[in-house]
């Protein structure tokens, strides 16, 4: 075990899938010389050439159409996003093209596309968005979001490793401010499956990515206040780990689903009534949701901190949920 | 003015010969060309019958250009053909009961009836299914030749597209990709002049489509589309310079859209001259002229490839229709593939 950011673990399992297996290629916009514009791609170029980590013209569609092509031929592409809200220019290609193709034609498409996504450092509308909702609704696709440096390796790994187009939301907030102990050798964490990442009896919180760690330190108050709250981290939300987030809730019997994207049709929606079809007899509260306000990501350090949930809004909707 | 080259009619025998065909194979087109129209004749009378739901669409008048390029390619090479390029999926051989099948959103349709009309491609015979979005599938074209690029095979991408296709931004980013990495990749436009009822010169204001492969790096040629020779030659040179590490072309081939846009629409809006100018130089009629006059195609020889390609399209009609309809306890089987899905012959 070593103690890897999220970041050198995202490389790390590129790295070892590279490795194993020569279908695997990278492109992307400045991903080879460069090394990416987060440097997850850092000496790539030089270990596997430039065929393999390939610099692509300023062209989503491309990028992501070429990926598809190569797939449906056999190879195993990554296409890296310079940043995830980029990737509206490649909707097509994802929502018409490769997630249809297994159901209509019967061929599959598995690709990987990588997404820096998330806010919190003034990025402004165009470098701070979530949009793994959007995707969420399409069948055909695959969400993965982690939260911690030894998902990010394994749940890529596994992102790779499937026969599907799979979209891998990794959150720029947490690449260089988490570490954690990642295995050397090569792993998968399985896609679907959530991660109890608190225990707790009094109230669930479902939610993932950087969210996660928002949870925790709102957690970490209420414990003082004699709460005790259970985290679930999704890990991925399509396929999500629906019978993990229930079991949770009929123990806790109070639910708080949080996001970093904005409320409306965020995919908290769907968990929200999931829950309140399911587990509705078991619970002593309404299922309260925390997400950002229904608004462009603002850029301003005040704006932002006011659109992305915050600790302390997370405690206080804990707290409410509690008296219940 | 032009800046694509405009390519030659192919005159005599021994022209055709060098180009790669003989008598035999001259035949074969002939017969391929004669079933791809009989398919959508037969498609279309299916469609009237009321036995096709949805909409119908054909390729009248691209015949030649479809076949001409289809007959160019090597087997190991793969395509992504729309939906005026039936005689590509025929040259490469699906059956066409499974077409008929797919018609009428059969079982045993290439997409069991989770797609309709030309939705369709069997990826054992190395094409791709279109998808309504054109020209959606360049670049998807773009990244097999990547993938035989890669993988250092001598293998070549042709892609589809029309002319009312080039004007949208996959078009561009898709020979950008190709251009720079000088791909395998041999770029198709069928140029029908008609995109629904906006004319070519509300699509583009180049005098040619292939004008544009310059601005890429590559070349761009400009064929008779109802020559199926010329559109043969051109196709082979394209392929093999793709072949031999000479990075993509583009032909665009000319012919004129000889229906509606779908059978649904009479097209009235294209001049009645305009057809019956085109009509003279109907690819199916060209080609029988040529065969007759520089192959000495008897009468004979005619009538049984008639004849055979009626037989085709009876049984295949009669095997389609004893194919159930998809059950729909199956509506949400294969939305997502398994790791099986991957033992194709592509993902060794």
């Amino acid at each position: 075990m070593a103690e890897l950011t999220y970041l050198q673990a995202i490389s790390d399992g590129l790295r070892t899938e590279m490795r194993r297996d020569k279908r695997v290629f990278v492109i992307g916009e400045d991903v080879g010389v460069y090394g990416g514009a987060f440097k997850v791609t850092l000496g790539f170029q030089e270990e596997f050439g430039h065929w393999r980590v390939m610099d692509a013209p300023l062209a989503e569609t491309a990028i992501v159409g070429a990926c598809t092509g190569a797939a449906i031929m056999g190879m195993r592409p990554v296409a890296e996003m310079q940043f995830a809200d980029f990737i509206s220019c490649a909707w097509d290609q994802l929502v018409t093209v490769a997630a249809k193709q297994r159901y209509r034609a019967g061929t599959p498409v598995p690709i990987t596309v990588r997404l820096p996504s998330g806010g919190g450092f003034s990025g402004g509308p165009f470098h701070s968005q979530n949009p793994e909702s959007s995707f969420a609704h399409i069948p055909g696709l695959k969400c993965v979001c982690p939260a911690t440096p030894e998902d990010a390796k394994g749940l890529l790994i596994s992102a790779i490793e499937d026969p599907n187009p799979v979209l891998y939301f990794e959150h720029k907030h947490l690449y260089r401010r988490i570490k954690g102990e990642v295995p050397e050798e090569r792993y998968t964490v399985p896609l679907g499956k959530a991660r109890t990442h608190r225990e707790g009896d009094d109230v669930s919180v479902i939610t993932w990515g950087a969210m996660v760690y928002t949870a925790e330190e709102a957690a970490q108050q209420l414990e003082s206040d004699g709460v005790s709250v259970e985290i679930i981290d999704l890990r991925t939300v399509l396929p999500w780990d629906k019978q993990a987030v229930l079991e949770s809730v009929r123990k806790t019997s109070k639910a708080l689903v949080l996001h970093e994207d904005t409320r409306t049709g965020g995919f908290g929606a769907e968990i929200a009534a999931t829950i309140a079809e399911e587990a509705f007899e078991e619970l002593d509260g309404p299922v309260k949701r925390i997400a950002a306000p229904d608004a462009p990501v603002p850029f301003s350090p005040p704006l932002e901190k006011a659109f992305i949930p915050q600790v302390d809004d997370v405690a206080a909707g804990l707290r409410e949920l509690a008296e219940y | 003015m032009a800046i694509a080259r405009e390519a030659e009619p192919v005159g005599s025998l021994k022209e055709v010969r060098e180009a790669g065909l003989d008598r035999e194979d001259l035949l074969g087109v002939y017969h391929t060309m004669l079933l791809t129209r009989g398919i959508e004749e037969r498609g279309h009378i299916l469609y009237r019958q009321g036995k096709i739901p949805g909409s119908f669409y054909t390729g009248r008048g691209n015949e030649a250009a479809s076949v001409g390029v289809a007959t160019a390619m090597g087997p190991d090479d793969v395509g992504t053909p729309l939906h005026r390029d039936m005689g590509v999926h025929v040259v490469r051989g699906v059956e066409p009961w499974r077409i008929f099948a797919q018609y009428m959103g059969r079982a045993d349709g290439p997409t069991k009836g989770r797609d309709g009309n030309v939705h369709m491609a069997d990826s054992k015979l190395g094409l791709i299914a279109m998808v309504s979005h054109l020209p959606a599938m360049l670049p998807v074209a773009v990244g097999c030749a990547l993938a035989f690029r890669i993988r250092e095979e001598k293998r070549v991408a042709v892609g589809w597209f029309g002319e009312g296709a080039s004007a949208r931004g996959d078009c561009h980013e898709a020979m950008t990709l190709a251009g720079v990495r000088k791909l395998p990749m041999v770029f198709v436009c069928d140029n029908n002049q008609w995109a629904y009822s906006t004319p070519t010169h509300l699509e583009f204001a180049t005098e040619h489509v292939a004008d544009r492969a310059e601005a890429y790096g590559f070349e761009g040629v400009v064929v008779d589309g109802t020559d199926v020779l010329a559109v043969y030659r051109e196709a082979k040179r394209a392929i093999e310079k793709a072949r031999a590490g000479g990075g993509p072309t583009l032909i665009e081939s000319l012919t004129l859209r000889m229906e509606g846009h779908a059978v649904h629409d009479d097209a009235f809006y294209v001049p009645k001259e305009m057809f019956e100018r085109w009509a003279e130089n109907d690819p199916i009629e060209r080609f029988r002229s040529w065969l007759r006059e520089n192959a000495d195609m008897s009468g004979e020889e005619e009538e049984e490839i008639a004849a055979g390609v009626k037989k085709a399209l009876n049984d295949a009609l009669k095997r389609a229709e004893e194919s159930p309809l998809p059950d729909p306890s199956t509506l949400t089987e294969g939305v997502y593939a398994t790791p099986e899905d991957l033992d194709t012959p592509h993902h060794k």
